[in-house]
């Protein structure tokens, strides 16, 4: 588990607390770097007819807003920078991931879960705001007999509380288990040597692009599962 | 697993905190104004394009319509002016045609005039010549002269009388 280890590469502490910028700090950082120069000098030229960068722009500009105008419909725009940056945010970072010796900060149940829980608590209060205490209808479904009420309720709070575990854990689990996976796989390379390793690096090449699709599709299931949660906030069903 | 490491939670969760924002930030006040700037310069620019080649199709069509009115016009008075020109020519034969007529008809009557006159003198040299060989031939036959006055007479009954042959 060498690759998912945190080094703290210049020690800090504020009031008390551990503030080190550590390994996945500097990759959020480079991250971070990467979607804000790629879609600022991309766009540097302005052209009407646009470029190869120029369009790659345009492009995750109009894929977020088209995932937010199916999902989530009226009102929706409003929350586009945020489902943006989250989007970008975490599909930079799984596929800053997939550079061999890099570090992969999605691999981190902290930083999924705080991911999680901001979208979670956000929504819960667009919810609240919008709808008032009637928000908590939406525990209530309709139609349904009287007697079955009170289990169904429990059942909906329930499914409701875990949603930012399983936005979370999916995310961290999908980014540890695949590169622990290569991890495994590239030990059999080394163990097998010259004359066996041929098979597992195989493997390797085929599993790195299925790797590289989940990088992506991860990062588009936390945007629109952001959107769905969004809409169910704004509109209730 | 140093996933669960909590002693490393808060170093990852500020770092988390700072970047994210950070990000947001850039996007909502640089990147994304520009790209939609961008995006809506473009459909605005599209669909200027797209009025003006609206506005040059009806103009043009409009110009066809007008050539085409234009062609009928002269059409229509190509026709008149065929017209025109084919009664005038019409009328113009006519009129020849009447003077010639009339000049013939003119020129027949004098004709037939003198015809008329010419068979009159003859008419009246007739009696006279029958006259003539009448007292000729009584002359001859009888041996002895007879009053030309008596033989004119004679022979203006018989002129008078009808006419027939075996006078």
């Amino acid at each position: 588990m060498h690759q998912f280890e945190i080094k703290e590469l210049i020690p800090l502490e504020i009031f008390g607390i551990n503030a080190s910028f550590t390994n996945s700090a500097l990759f959020m950082t480079i991250g971070v770097a990467l979607v804000s120069l790629f879609t600022i000098l991309s766009m540097s030229g302005r052209a009407v007819v646009p470029g190869r960068m120029q369009s790659m722009a345009e492009l995750s500009y109009e894929f977020v807003a088209s995932m937010i105008r199916d999902t989530v419909g009226k009102g929706g725009q409003q929350y586009f920078p945020f489902i943006f940056s989250l989007f970008m945010f975490v599909l930079v970072l799984n596929m800053l991931g997939m550079i061999p010796y890099s570090f992969t900060v999605t691999s981190h149940i902290a930083i999924t879960l705080a991911l999680a829980l901001v979208v979670f608590i956000g929504v819960t209060i667009i919810g609240f705001v919008k709808h008032g205490v009637g928000f908590l209808k939406f525990f209530v479904p309709s139609g349904i007999p009287m007697a079955l009420v009170p289990l169904l309720v429990v059942i909906e709070v329930i499914s409701y509380l875990t949603r930012p575990l399983s936005l979370s854990v999916r995310l961290f689990a999908n980014m540890m288990a695949g590169h622990t996976m290569l991890k495994v796989f590239a030990s059999f390379v080394i163990g097998l040597g010259v004359l066996g390793g041929w098979a597992p690096l195989a493997f390797m090449v085929a599993f790195t692009g299925l790797e590289v699709l989940v990088a992506f599709l991860q990062a588009y299931v936390f945007a629109i599962l952001t959107c769905i949660y969004l809409n169910d906030a704004l509109h209730m069903h | 697993m140093p996933q669960l490491d909590f002693a490393l939670w808060p170093p990852q969760l500020i770092w988390l905190l700072i970047c994210f924002t950070a990000l947001y930030v850039i996007m909502v006040r640089v990147a994304l104004p520009r790209i939609s700037t961008v995006i809506e310069q473009r459909r605005d620019r599209i669909a200027g394009d797209l009025d003006q080649a609206r506005e040059l199709r009806d103009k043009s069509e409009k110009a066809r319509a007008d050539y085409e009115e234009a062609l009928q016009e002269a059409r229509a008075r190509a026709h008149s002016i065929a017209q025109e020109t084919r009664d005038k020519l019409n009328a113009l034969t006519e009129r020849q045609r009447a003077m010639g007529e009339a000049t013939l008809t003119s020129k027949l009557a004098d004709a037939e005039a003198r015809i008329a006159e010419s068979k009159n003198q003859a008419m009246a040299k007739l009696d006279d010549i029958a006259a003539e060989t009448a007292t000729a031939l009584i002359g001859k036959l009888i041996g002895s002269g007879v009053s030309e006055a008596k033989v004119n007479k004679a022979v203006k009954a018989l002129h008078q009388s009808g006419g027939d042959a075996d006078g």
